[in-house]
């Protein structure tokens, strides 16, 4: 199982170590050292190394690398999926996962670290149960407990590891009862030069943010869940009734959590909400070259499309560039070549453009790439796919919750080549 | 004093207080103050000086100094302060061990605490502090705790036990935990079955033989049942561990493999994986015409196709197994091709093995989409990507046929876009492609030829160079571009260098009259010049060649090449069986087996896919073979009894070859209806010559080595002339033995002749070899080695000849075979490959055993067993054929093929008619029943047989290769 773990910066440096089992030395990290000198970028590090006597299974995520040492044969993807738990863990306490903030909590972290694996075998890695044992710091907390001398520790046992549904912690109570969903997703599409579609699917994902009282058996059901590729879901949602009546049926966890992840991939089903239209080139001879984008609205379904963002990374040998935008701005960063123009809302009636020159480096030959534009965008009151919650349904609490749905359509991986 | 102040003014600004302050304090006498603050009266600057040393411990800074005072603070009722001093007590004990001891009071205290909480903490503390002495203690604590009331207790008990083991296993055993933790898997809490199971799988990892997790249908029972209640993470356990589960038959796979299909909704992409994993194995026991076969496969793909768009690790892990079930089963994803397409910001690991798996799916259909992207992304940025990409449109054209020409001319407009790295890889690659389809597309050869200048890798050059020699008749000016590369010879690559030489001397045969020149220059270049031994040994074999033979040079040099193979890069056929069973581990993500790499797992059990049969005993077998770990199977020894019945060993009796001996089944998938093993062999076998009896007609007198070719069976004679010793009719006999044939002729062998054959004698399979010295010196240092072939044939022992060969010397030798060597199908099943060595050289060839030789002695069925054997056999496993012309009475014919190990079960008369009730049993457990219907004064016999795939009948699973077929007829 899972044996050790380090925290490291983007630079290379140690800033955390957990042992579960016995202690590893640092040296073994020079192996990843190793490996992340070679890649050109932190995300290319490969997240599986071997060396002469441990497995390095390693993530980047925020900045930071999570590095897990192990000594037997365990799954890779179990490991690895631990330690985004433990990046999250970090996000949601502290509201953000970074260095700083690590080390300023530094023993939490450590006290988290440990209720969270025990021999490297995952003990409590619900944030519900872990939120029992230890709390979470607030300011007011904070004072209080100094000024008190009372812990952050809990006392009692979690009462919610030991039920059959472990998600949810026992006797809560709130004086208003509600449950919010926000249905989000992400179009992840390739289009080639000419504006064709090359690839094109839908990932899902239902937010929950669930503050009901007591122990509620929720049901919810959508207008048309056929259209779903493949869906994962909660631990909390009943497996065999979605099978049967596609619904989804569960007892909620307290507070915020992902309900369920869908995936669409029917490639006709997928709506592109904008179209770009690009031409970035240079002349044969000389060291001159143009770029021109325009980015129009195709199929929004009536919305507005908002937060329109190009990026593009252009090659390496250009010298400077001067562009003008009829819409938004741009900024260019001249060490690593990044174009980003932000456009801001979508006007159908005047399309918004950029273009002017570009200039190579004296004597620089004509790039040999092409550079792929990256396009973010959020359409506000859409789910792309068409998937509409139809209603949601409260059992076994006597109260009247507030209920609410919320879509949004955003850009995932969106690509336009060039 | 400082860090008091400090913590007042904290106090005042309380909202900012973080852990910070503890880094603050790193000047002087600081363990000194921490020790005041320790024995502090306080609770809570107790508390703080805790947490201080805490977190200089976490930075690494060494603060064992104050053991003593921070276990003094163990005992309090506050419970983080507890925790603190545990993390405390866990990093240091082990460098105190004497210190640490006195911290077990409370421990042991703990453990009898009213709060479940305190207990398990108690139990779980103790297990982490790595010292023996302490250890010693935890046995009482820990075995309350096994069986405490509370679960979660229990549960964190039960991870106890797998500390402890690490610690010290001998304890363990001896303390019966084992046992104790084999009882919690029928817990009734989920999460205790899930944490015992984790236990059990990591304490088997070091005992692989142990047997710790004794799986049966109850226990599988429970652990379904605890499946769908248990955590996520105790789902990967449990799923990892009913993996190593083989069912009964396919309906309890169906089951289960019904019971695990929901995980593969789970969110948790590990459980998906693991479930994916129970269900590629199970599936591996429906029969595929039935129904839920066909909807299993539809499910697998689109939580696959999920798993791809999580973060990029979990994609890496996800895309290296996809690419192993993508050649186990290519029908999963075939039409998920687009899943695959690269984005330019995914990471570079991810980039190549989405190349890598496009490749594979890659067919007929979908040639067009893959070539237009991997066009895309030979334009990409990232220079590693872009040659993979170039080298993946020809692979597409060797393995897609009707792709090539789009292939190439995908090449070709690469090379225009003259892109140093890119031409240089497509012309590695168009070199393979026209290895592969020969004068076909050698009109692009001009093309090439243009950007010969830009070439400055040697793989680039060394290809480059081939492809001008190889077509130098259809290059006009061929020699000036090869006398080019002449020019800077000496500060070329090796590869460059060898190329060259052989290009030159392509050319020359080709062109003789204008190229002696530049001929000479290159061999003398290569071999006076040079001092690179692999070169001048090529440069003098081809001078020589060419001075003495030109015709023979010819013969050598421009001899037509073998056709490159399909994919070069498939994993073979038994790794890839055993890593589909690795589905989801380090051994998948490496693409080894875990006995390669893994440290630690001292003899990793060999893990195979189960049979489709569903054959209990069966699917044993391969293990026993296998427990051994990783020693190889032509390692075992095979002759040897198992039973130990020395007796018979020394008198050399017929012996049963113990069950070990059978080959281990190698494929499972392989489906060969109808695989005519023994083809017409019977047949010849009773009808062929019976030693020029006069009772017999006349006109076969010459028959059997004719008959059986006429048949058109695969093995020849095979069977065939087991009547063919003709002799005592009505007598048991000796097996039949063909007679001996030439196998290597003397002009193939530099004057060694071989012939021979082979026989079964008391039970030995033997192959008998007469060879021959018709060269002019002495042969000495013969050895033998043999191919992988369909039944593990291997040698037993050393070829053993002894004395030198001379010249127009002949010697017999006999050399006794076991067939527990490595197993590989064959084509005739039967064909042997077989390379012998001399002083001289490696000689190779290949003969064909008759099959008769596998019949083993213990082939004779319980009567019972036969008849309800015979019932099942389905029909499609059975064939039908007439033997002709014998005049043997069924008497006769039964102790004649009793001699040959086929054994008569039953004898019934029906109506005037014979039949014959028999029984074959081949040395890899299979079992072959045949009957046999003999109509008195009618010459021609009839033959039904077949092989059934049921656990009572076959020691074998029959998914060897040529079990699920039925070949006798």
């Amino acid at each position: 199982m899972i044996n050790s773990l380090f925290l490291i910066n983007p630079s290379g440096e140690i800033f955390l170590e957990k042992h579960w089992k016995s202690v590893v030395s640092r040296s073994v990290c020079d192996y990843f050292l190793e490996a992340k000198e070679k890649a050109l970028e932190p995300e290319d590090v490969p997240p599986v190394i071997h060396t002469p006597h441990h497995y390095l299974i390693s993530i980047y995520r925020d900045k930071l690398f999570f590095l897990s040492v192990i000594q037997t044969e365990v799954p890779p993807l179990f490991v690895i999926e631990f330690l985004h738990r433990v990046a999250e863990m970090i996000q949601d306490y502290f509201g953000e996962c970074s260095e700083t903030v690590v080390k300023d909590h530094m023993v939490m972290v450590y006290e988290l670290l440990e209720e969270m694996l025990d021999n490297g075998f995952p003990l409590a890695t619900e944030s519900n149960v872990l939120k029992e044992m230890i709390r979470p710091p607030t300011i007011l907390r904070s004072v209080v407990n100094t000024l008190t001398g009372t812990s952050n520790v809990g006392d009692t046992l979690p009462t919610g590891q030991l039920s059959t549904i472990p998600w949810r912690r026992a006797g809560v109570r709130y004086t208003n009862n509600e449950a919010y969903f926000d249905v989000v997703e992400e179009i992840d599409a390739i289009l080639d030069q000419s504006g064709t579609t090359v690839f094109a699917e839908i990932q899902g994902v239902v937010e929950a943010c669930v503050k009901l009282s007591g122990m509620p058996d929720l049901t919810l059901s959508f207008m048309n869940p056929r259209l779903l590729d493949d869906v994962s879901f909660h631990p909390c949602v009943r497996y065999k009734l979605w099978e049967s009546e596609r619904v989804l049926s569960f007892i909620p966890p307290d507070g915020n959590f992902t309900l369920m992840t869908y995936h669409v991939n029917a490639q006709n089903l997928v709506a592109i909400p904008v179209y770009v239209k690009q031409s970035i080139s240079f002349f044969e001879c000389g060291s001159d070259g143009r770029l021109d984008v325009t980015v129009g609205p195709k199929q929004t379904m009536g919305k507005t499309v908002e937060g329109v963002m190009v990026t593009v990374h252009l090659p390496k040998t250009i010298l400077s560039i001067n562009l003008t935008a009829t819409q938004g701005s741009y900024t260019y960063d001249n060490g690593t070549k990044l174009l980003v123009w932000d456009i801001g809302k979508l006007n159908p009636q005047k399309l918004p453009n950029l273009r002017g020159s570009l200039s190579l480096q004296a004597g620089a030959p004509k790039p040999e790439e092409n550079p792929s534009l990256n396009i973010d965008l959020k359409i506000q009151q859409l789910a792309i796919s068409g998937l509409k919650v139809n209603r949601l349904d409260m059992f076994g609490e006597k109260y009247k919750p507030f209920k609410g749905v919320k879509y949004i359509t955003k850009a995932g991986k969106f690509q336009v080549r060039t | 004093m400082e860090w008091a102040n400090q913590l007042c003014e904290n106090r005042q600004f309380g909202s900012k207080m973080t852990d910070s302050k503890y880094f603050t304090t790193t000047k002087k006498g600081e363990i000194f103050e921490l020790k005041a603050e320790l024995n502090s009266d306080k609770k809570e600057k107790k508390k703080e000086a805790v947490k201080k040393v805490i977190a200089s411990m976490t930075v690494g800074k060494d603060v064992s100094a104050l053991f003593p005072d921070v276990v003094n603070c163990m005992q309090t009722d506050n419970l983080e302060l507890k925790k603190l001093v545990y993390l405390y007590l866990m990093n240091y004990a082990k460098s105190q061990p004497d210190m640490a001891i006195m911290a077990v009071n409370t421990f042991v205290k703990d453990c009898e605490d009213p709060n479940p909480l305190i207990r398990a903490l108690a139990v779980r503390t103790m297990g982490c502090i790595r010292v023996d002495k302490i250890t010693e203690y935890l046995c009482e604590p820990l075995r309350k705790c096994l069986k405490d009331e509370d679960p979660y207790v229990r549960k964190t008990a039960a991870v106890c036990v797998a500390k402890l083991h690490d610690i010290n296993a001998q304890l363990v055993e001896d303390q019966g935990f084992l046992d104790t933790l084999k009882d919690l898997i029928s817990d009734s809490n989920p999460m205790v079955v899930a944490n015992a199971v984790a236990a059990l799988s990591e304490i088997a990892e070091s005992h692989p033989n142990s047997n710790l997790l004794d799986l049966n249908p109850q226990s599988i029972n429970k652990l379904l049942t605890a499946l769908n209640e248990c955590t996520e993470w105790g789902q990967i356990f449990i799923l990892d561990c009913l993996a190593n589960y083989t069912p009964r038959d396919d309906r309890e796979s169906q089951s289960i493999c019904e019971r695990v299909t929901p995980r593969l909704s789970h969110a948790n992409s590990a459980v998906v994986l693991s479930a994916v994993k129970v269900l590629m194995k199970f599936m591996e026991m429906l029969p595929k015409d039935l129904d839920y076969y066909g909807t299993l496969l539809k499910k697998l793909a689109p939580p696959l196709v999920t798993l791809l768009s999580a973060e990029p690790e979990l994609q890496y892990v996800a895309l290296r197994n996809i690419n192993l079930i993508v050649q186990k089963r290519p029908e999963i994803l075939k039409h998920e091709m687009k899943v695959f397409f690269v984005k330019y910001n995914d990471p570079i690991y991810v980039k190549l093995e989405k190349l890598d798996i496009m490749i594979r799916l890659a067919s007929q259909a979908n040639i067009a989409q893959v070539l237009a992207e991997l066009k895309e992304y030979a334009t990409e940025v990232d220079v590693d990507f872009v040659r993979k990409a170039v080298r993946a449109i020809g692979r597409c054209a060797i393995k897609v046929e009707q792709s090539a020409e789009r292939c190439v001319s995908t090449l070709l407009d690469l090379i225009q876009t003259k892109v140093n790295y890119v031409v240089q890889e497509a012309i590695v690659v168009i070199k393979d492609i026209f290895r592969k389809y020969p004068n076909k597309y050698e009109s692009v050869i001009a093309t090439l030829c243009e950007n010969l200048d830009s070439l400055d890798e040697p793989e680039a050059r060394a290809a480059m160079i081939w492809i001008v020699g190889e077509y130098a008749e259809r290059i006009d000016n061929a020699d000036e571009l090869l006398e080019s590369f002449l020019e800077g010879f000496h500060d070329e690559s090796t590869q460059v260098q060898l190329q060259l030489l052989t290009a030159i001397v392509k050319l020359f045969l080709k062109k003789p009259t204008e190229t002696q020149e530049l001929v000479q220059q290159v061999l003398s270049l290569a071999t006076q010049d040079s001092d690179n031994p692999d070169l001048r040994d090529r440069g003098y074999i081809y001078w020589r060649l060419l001075s003495t033979d030109p015709v023979a040079a010819k013969e050598v040099v421009l001899a037509e090449k073998p056709l490159i193979s399909e994919e070069t890069d498939l994993i073979e056929p038994t790794l890839l069986e055993e890593l589909i069973c690795h589905i989801g581990t380090l051994a998948s993500v490496y693409h080894k087996p875990p006995s390669a790499f893994v440290e630690g797992s001292r003899g990793v059990m060999h893990k195979r896919l189960p049979a489709r049969t569903g054959s209990g005993e069966g699917t044993e077998c391969p293990d026993v073979g296998n427990a051994a770990g990783g020693s190889a199977p032509e390692a075992a020894p095979s002759i040897i009894p198992s039973q130990g019945d020395l007796l018979g060993d020394l008198l050399n009796l017929d012996l049963a070859p113990p069950t070990t001996t059978g080959p281990n089944p190698s494929t499972s998938g392989m489906q060969m209806g109808g695989m005519d093993l023994l083809g017409g062999g019977l047949d010849s076998l009773l009808g062929g010559d019976i030693g020029g009896s006069p009772a017999m007609g006349a006109g076969f007198g010459a028959a059997p080595a004719v008959m059986p070719a006429s048949l058109n069976a695969p093995v020849g004679g095979g069977l065939g002339d087991l009547f063919d010793l003709g002799g005592g009719v009505g007598m048991p006999m000796g097996a039949y033995i063909p007679p001996k044939t030439v196998w290597l002729p003397a002009m193939k062998a530099k004057g060694l002749e071989i012939s021979g054959t082979f026989a079964r004698r008391a039970g030995v399979i033997q192959m008998e070899l007469v060879l021959t010295n018709k060269a002019m010196s002495v042969m000495t240092d013969f050895a033998i080695q043999f191919n992988r072939n369909s039944f593990g044939l291997a040698p037993a022992g050393p070829l053993q000849v002894l004395t030198p060969l001379g010249p127009n010397q002949t010697i017999e030798v006999s050399l006794p075979l076991s067939t527990v060597g490595p197993v590989m199908k064959m084509d005739p099943l039967n064909n042997l490959q077989v390379a012998v060595k001399n002083n001289i050289d490696v000689f190779y060839f290949s003969c064909q055993y008759p099959i008769s030789m596998l019949f083993v002695e213990d082939g004779k069925m319980e009567r019972q067993v036969f008849l309800a054997t015979w019932k099942d056999i389905p029909n499609d496993n059975e064939s039908q054929f007439q033997i002709q012309d014998c005049h043997l009475n069924s008497e006769a014919a039964s102790n004649k093929l009793q001699g040959s190990n086929i054994f008569t079960i039953a004898k019934r008369t029906v109506e005037g008619q014979d039949m014959l009730y028999m029984a074959i049993k081949l040395s890899n457990g299979i079992w072959v029943l045949a009957e046999l219907k003999v109509q008195a004064g009618n010459p021609n016999y009839t033959v039904s047989s077949g092989t059934r795939r049921d656990r009572s009948c076959f020691t074998c699973p029959s998914n060897c290769p040529m079990a699920s077929g039925c070949w006798l007829s």
